[in-house]
């Protein structure tokens, strides 16, 4: 699995405020949500982002909120992958629960810029900025959570007997 | 090695002798949280995935407390979705408008949740219950969608910061100032993935709106949990009240800490947090020159008795400054009750307030107080976002109830000062 694309770079305590203002969260439609992705930090986001772009971002992504309609809408955008130098805990489990690609990778995230052009090796790890001909390791995710990802997401990893 | 606090609950929920932080477990759930924003989009994950029914019709709890009574015609249909989702499967807690609080005052004061509980809510301030000594973290709607359908959680042990709290808190302060200076001190991140324990003998002096107030902005210093011990103060406030008996836990006396903190209550000060992040902490005192447009007191951190009442000690026979717009929503039924019982609703009113049904409304920029372009508000939410309450060119400064209903009397912030 790969994602590969340009980048749009944040700064540091991204948060779901930002990604997805409450104002808008009286739908749970991902699609209609989508169109107000990022609006109060970057309202050229939704109208600049391709499939398989990368977003990259500081410390702390995703911090504030528990709504799942961050990760979400992140997802719908077409955004490929999010690679920052730490996560918020609820966004990274949001993250792996709906299947939308996260890495934490310090010297990536920082040398990394908006418009370069990145690709990502899920099944590898390695990041690579072909802007300037770098890669990067990210660490791997533990085995258990891998499962899920491989599975499809959190429900989708449930055994079936519960069902 | 001994353990936490948090990791003995854990341990015994996941039914091991031992966890160690960073170990990945399976534990059994005691309570499962939703509300209106967060439910709906847990339930379509519910039943696209094949589930039928749920684990336990009475370890779910859902509030309708976001944007009820409804705003608007996409929320009502959020409400309804998680109103006939709670029919259908008959779910024992299930809190509409006329029943409804703010969850995280109402699960405590309804007794729905208890000390030595393991509790998931699809909603981050969901870690106020460790004020009962009970392990609380919030959650997405995927993770309440599972809990729902299997009553198990998976979970990363967290490590620990351990605050010491000794002293007692200035007249003038509460367990606000208390939390927005350790946020102040340790950062938005400062306490990521893991878990805030607050021990030591200043623990005795904080009452159990101050606890929840503390445990309830664990997650804004990017906490998992935050959890209080069990002691006389938490056995008087659970007695009679909760559904199911209380368990106790303690901490290891050889347990290990990631660091220890030590806080001095006696030192705190009214404290605020400028825009746009919770660590940006200032003495009130230091802000006189900042004039405010609206200030709102409530919210799931400060809605509930004790905020009621700072407010009134506050307001009561003064007046709003002109050109300023006072909101005060008091957290949960019983709450406005009393508070209408006691006078309170009658002295905010003279004073020129608006006092408003349970909601989390303005604290999130849903509706009732949305602030325009330019504007600044006080207020006793937990987050001070960019458009966190409306505009993103307005400003909100999160305070204690004490200061933020002193400086609706002057029209800039300004700490309370008894005369």
């Amino acid at each position: 699995m790969k994602a590969e694309g340009k980048v749009f770079k944040y700064g540091d305590n991204v948060d779901t405020d930002v990604i997805i203002p409450a104002r808008y969260l009286n739908t749970s439609d991902a699609k209609e949500l989508s169109t107000h992705c990022m609006e109060d930090i970057d309202a050229e986001f939704v109208n600049k982002v391709s499939k398989g772009d990368i977003m990259v971002a500081g410390w702390n992504f995703g911090c504030g909120s528990s709504r799942e309609h961050a990760p979400l809408v992140i997802k719908e955008s077409g955004i490929g992958c999010v690679i920052a130098k730490s996560f918020a805990r609820i966004f990274y489990r949001n993250a792996i629960n709906i299947g939308l690609a996260i890495l934490e990778c310090e010297e990536a995230a920082e040398e990394i810029k908006t418009g370069d052009k990145v690709s990502v090796d899920f099944n590898t790890g390695v990041i690579t900025n072909h802007t300037i001909c770098k890669s990067y390791k990210a660490g791997a995710f533990p085995e258990f959570i891998q499962n899920i990802i491989k599975k499809g997401g959190l429900l989708a990893s449930i055994d079936a007997g519960t069902r | 090695m001994g353990m936490t606090l948090t990791q003995k609950i854990l341990a015994s929920h996941a039914g091991l002798e031992k966890v160690t932080a960073g170990e990945l477990i399976n534990a059994k759930l005691d309570i499962v949280l939703g509300n209106d924003i967060t439910t709906p989009v847990a339930i379509n994950e519910f039943e696209k995935n094949g589930f039928k029914e749920v684990f336990d019709k009475d370890k779910i709890a859902i509030v309708l407390d976001h944007f009820v009574p409804n705003k608007d015609i996409k929320a009502a249909e959020q409400s309804k979705k998680c109103r006939e989702f709670s029919c259908r499967n008959c779910i024992s807690h299930f809190y509409d408008v006329g029943k409804m609080g703010i969850e995280h005052a109402l699960l405590p004061e309804q007794g729905v949740v208890t000390a030595g509980d393991l509790i998931i809510g699809a909603d981050s301030h969901t870690c106020t219950y460790g004020a009962l000594g009970a392990f609380s973290t919030g959650v997405g709607s995927t993770d309440m969608a599972a809990g729902m359908a299997t009553g198990y959680g998976w979970f990363k042990v967290p490590s620990a910061i351990k605050f010491n709290l000794s002293g007692k808190l200035p007249q003038n302060t509460s367990g606000k100032d208390v939390i927005l200076t350790i946020i102040g001190k340790i950062g938005v991140d400062g306490a990521l993935y893991k878990s805030m324990e607050f021990f030591g003998d200043g623990i005795k002096n904080l009452s159990m709106d101050d606890r929840l107030c503390i445990c309830n902005m664990a997650i804004e210093a990017g906490a998992k949990n935050g959890i209080f011990p069990v002691d006389d103060i938490t056995l008087e406030y659970m007695k009679g009240r909760t559904e199911r008996p209380p368990v106790i836990y303690e901490a290891d006396d050889d347990a290990i800490y990631d660091e220890i903190i030590d806080i001095d209550l006696s030192k705190i000060t009214p404290t605020v947090s400028c825009p746009h992040l919770p660590e940006n902490t200032k003495d009130a005192d230091e802000l006189n020159s900042i004039k405010i447009d609206q200030v709102v007191i409530g919210s799931c951190t400060n809605g509930r008795m004790e905020d009621m009442e700072a407010a009134y000690k506050v307001l009561s026979g003064k007046k709003i400054a002109d050109g300023v717009r006072c909101i005060i929503i008091p957290a949960t039924m019983d709450i406005y009750r009393e508070c209408i019982e006691r006078g309170y609703v009658t002295a905010f009113i003279d004073a020129g307030v608006v006092v408003s049904t349970p909601t989390c409304g303005p604290c999130l920029g849903g509706y009732m107080g949305i602030l325009a372009e330019g504007e600044r508000c006080i207020a006793t939410t937990n987050r001070n976002f960019v458009g966190r309450m409306g505009h993103p060119k307005s400003e909100v400064y999160l305070s204690s109830p004490l200061t933020a209903a002193a400086s609706a009397v002057k029209g800039y912030i300004t700490s309370f000062k008894s005369e």
